[in-house]
């Protein structure tokens, strides 16, 4: 008898659910190819990171019990984003360390949560996709997904199987694009600048496109460069690895 | 000094349109990086002895008050005097006591972030003694009468070209005529002028790296050699210094210095680590006849048992400054005070208060470079939210910003009118987006749109859209 499918919930975040929920699809699709059942917890909102990075700890604690009884009893939690899962799997118990009840549900939570494409690579041992993608494309780290989640050869890995598309590494894809959530408006002119660094930075590898696993980077890597009139597309990873790329306008494109 | 870092967003719009220092930073932000990575790859323990470091200065906090009476107990038999001082003021009057006793009419300095900290050449200079400083960078900044800009670079916001004007205007004595556009003409030139001055000087003033509770030596390191000829030729040397720098041993110290050179200039070891234990003692060929150490408080101990007690372990080795997109996006200046970037984002606070300061913890993306390079893995980033939750519970953020915050989590913690709301603004904006895709302006949003477009919605809710499946799949 085969076993039953791993049950996956998946952590939409904030900003797929507004911006893009592409995204969303794309990652259900990866999900189910990689033999998951994906459900998606309709008490989801969002993790409350903005919450907890402007130092408004009680509604970040507030929202952070609402996900942890949310996100319960599935056999993982899986999210479009180094930073949300980041924030579920690193901070979640951070935030609760005066609170031996809640702290270990939340480190409980922890161990089940994952970013989508380290979860398709460690968790399902997911070696290559099938899609394809012409040209040449760069990648962008993101800072939660690569300094707190370590994610560094997983988007790597599975993009090597895409066909068609050549990678070229990005000088400097260490460093932050600048959006930092509420930091992009706070302090814009900083922001500007690291953005266009970044900007800057991808034009002259001369890629057609730039793929990061974090839409809030995406969003202020995609408007900087129509910004500055270029003509270097930005998506989300998991477009292009579920093969979705062709039905899917690039991010602050005009949809068809 | 007056501390300038209220007007933090101000001083930062001018670092990034200062030409100058757009120049001096770039060159310097890809230097430092890439010579710490270069000098990390040829140590496969460094990771390790990262952990060992951090251990060493966690042990020393937590017995701060025995490590500090053991090394005051060896300074003493060593011939030498310490000097407690709780605050600022107390240590610029210990050290101008000690200056008077001694009737010191100049006196050579090394370089010393707590000098700086405590104002200490202004005190100098109102008491009508001369300090002369003697590391290059802080030299001149000195003739420019100008802060450091950087913990171990003071002078990295600027190019030659600057330190040449500043040259040719301090050294009149000088044939006005003289080539001095090349790096090595600069340092000659100083070298030149600061030989004499180390000759005569009558007190010499150092800082220290690190304090050694077993033997009572005090350590510094430097490149040019400049703190050594400080110590060693007048007649009193005086180490001035806060509290959190001791360490039990040699063998403790010798650890710390292996991280600090590697993490600061990407240098297997400074190029001068010299040791100072008392006075000259008999029959010693050098050394001055007075050893002080005055001992700095100034607001570290209010950090032990606290939140920011892990900042204590700093080595100011300022690899969380040159790893910092934001700092060497606008520049030490910017941030007002003595210690810029991720370091002085957590320490200013706690110095000088967080009504002057409360924006430093504020002004980070939280990328996490700086503590993914921090030789003793302080939480930076953690320790800045920690200040924003300070401030968030004293209400020091502007009342729109709390009241948009407050509403925004409100609505967060209702699942049904969150998304009811969220469809609706992804209809709203996904219309009015979809000719061009992006918006160049949006109303509430003005700061973004300012400086980048605001990519258009797709035109429906994930949620919206994912319900709306689950219909048709029954």
């Amino acid at each position: 008898m085969p076993s039953p499918p791993v049950r996956v919930a998946l952590l939409v975040t904030c900003l797929v659910d507004l911006f893009r929920p592409s995204v969303g699809f794309a990652a259900i699709k990866l999900l189910e190819q990689a033999g998951c059942s994906v459900e998606v917890p309709r008490a989801q909102t969002c993790c409350g990171q903005p919450a907890y990075n402007s130092g408004d700890r009680l509604d970040a604690k507030a929202i952070a019990r609402r996900v942890i009884a949310a996100f319960a009893g599935y056999d993982y939690v899986v999210a479009p984003s180094g930073s949300c899962a980041g924030m579920v799997k690193v901070h979640y118990p951070e935030l609760f360390a005066d609170e031996p009840e809640t702290a270990a549900r939340a480190h409980e939570l922890a161990t089940r949560t994952y970013e989508l494409v380290s979860f398709l690579t460690e968790v399902r041992q997911v070696r290559e996709v099938a899609a394809r993608f012409d040209g040449a494309v760069t990648y962008h780290d993101s800072c939660s997904g690569l300094r707190e989640l370590a994610i560094k050869a997983q988007p790597r890995q599975l993009l090597a199987s895409v066909a068609g598309l050549n990678l070229r590494e990005l000088p400097g894809a260490e460093i932050c694009c600048g959006f930092g959530g509420t930091f992009a408006v706070k302090y814009a002119d900083i922001s500007d600048k690291m953005a266009r660094d970044k900007v800057a930075d991808i034009e002259r590898l001369g890629a057609r496109c730039v793929l990061a696993g974090d839409l809030g980077c995406l969003l202020q890597i995609a408007g900087k460069l129509s910004r500055s009139g270029s003509a270097v597309e930005a998506r989300h990873v998991a477009e292009i690895l579920a093969d979705m790329a062709a039905d899917t306008p690039p991010i602050g494109a005009p949809s068809a | 000094m007056e501390a300038t870092s209220h007007t933090f967003a101000g001083n930062a719009r001018a670092g990034l349109a200062n030409p100058v220092l757009r120049r001096a930073l770039d060159m310097a932000g890809a230097g430092f990086p890439a010579r710490r990575a270069e000098a990390i790859a040829r140590l496969p323990e460094f990771d390790a002895l990262r952990d060992e470091g951090k251990a060493i200065k966690d042990h020393t906090i937590g017995h701060l008050d025995f490590y500090l009476e053991l090394y005051e107990r060896q300074v003493t038999a060593a011939g030498g005097v310490v000097h407690w001082a709780p605050d600022a003021a107390a240590a610029r009057a210990a050290v101008l006591g000690i200056c008077r006793s001694v009737g010191a009419k100049t006196v050579t300095k090394g370089k010393s972030m707590v000098a700086e900290e405590i104002a200490l050449n202004e005190h100098l200079e109102a008491n009508g003694i001369t300090p002369v400083e003697t590391d290059l960078g802080e030299y001149i900044i000195q003739l420019r009468h100008e802060p450091p800009s950087h913990i171990i670079a003071p002078a990295i916001h600027l190019m030659k070209e600057q330190v040449e004007a500043t040259f040719r205007a301090a050294h009149t004595a000088l044939d006005p005529a003289r080539p001095l556009a090349e790096a090595p003409l600069l340092c000659g030139e100083a070298r030149a002028v600061l030989r004499p001055q180390f000759l005569t000087a009558d007190v010499g003033i150092t800082g220290a790296n690190f304090l050694v509770a077993e033997t009572g030596s005090s350590i510094i390191v430097t490149n040019e050699g400049n703190g050594d000829l400080t110590q060693t030729l007048p007649k009193v040397h005086i180490v001035i210094t806060s509290i959190e720098k001791v360490v039990p041993t040699l063998e403790d110290a010798a650890t710390l210095l292996r991280l600090l050179a590697r993490s600061a200039t990407g240098q297997e070891f400074s190029s001068y680590t010299t040791m100072s234990t008392g006075p000259r003692r008999p029959g010693d060929l050098d050394g001055p006849e007075q050893y002080h150490v005055v001992l700095v408080d100034n607001g570290r101990t209010a950090l032990l048992g606290g939140e920011f007690q892990d900042m204590l372990r700093c080595l100011r080795c300022a690899a969380c400054l040159n790893h910092c997109p934001v700092y060497t996006a606008v520049g030490g200046h910017a941030y007002g005070w003595v210690y810029p970037g991720p370091m002085g984002a957590v320490l200013t606070p706690a110095l000088i208060g967080l009504d002057e300061a409360g924006d430093l913890p504020n002004a980070s993306s939280f990328c996490g470079r700086c503590e993914s390079v921090c030789p003793v893995r302080i939480p930076l980033p953690k320790m800045m939210r920690h200040w924003r939750e300070r401030q968030f519970a004293l209400r020091k953020a502007p009342a729109a910003y709390r009241y948009g915050l407050g509403l925004w989590a409100w609505v967060a913690q209702r699942p049904a009118l969150y998304h009811a709301l969220v469809e609706a603004k992804a209809r709203l904006l996904g219309r009015l987006g979809r000719r061009r895709g992006r918006f160049r302006t949006m109303p509430l949003a003005g700061e973004w749109t300012r400086v980048r477009d605001m990519p258009a919605p797709e035109g429906r809710s994930f949620h919206a859209l994912w319900a709306e499946r689950g219909r048709a799949r029954r």
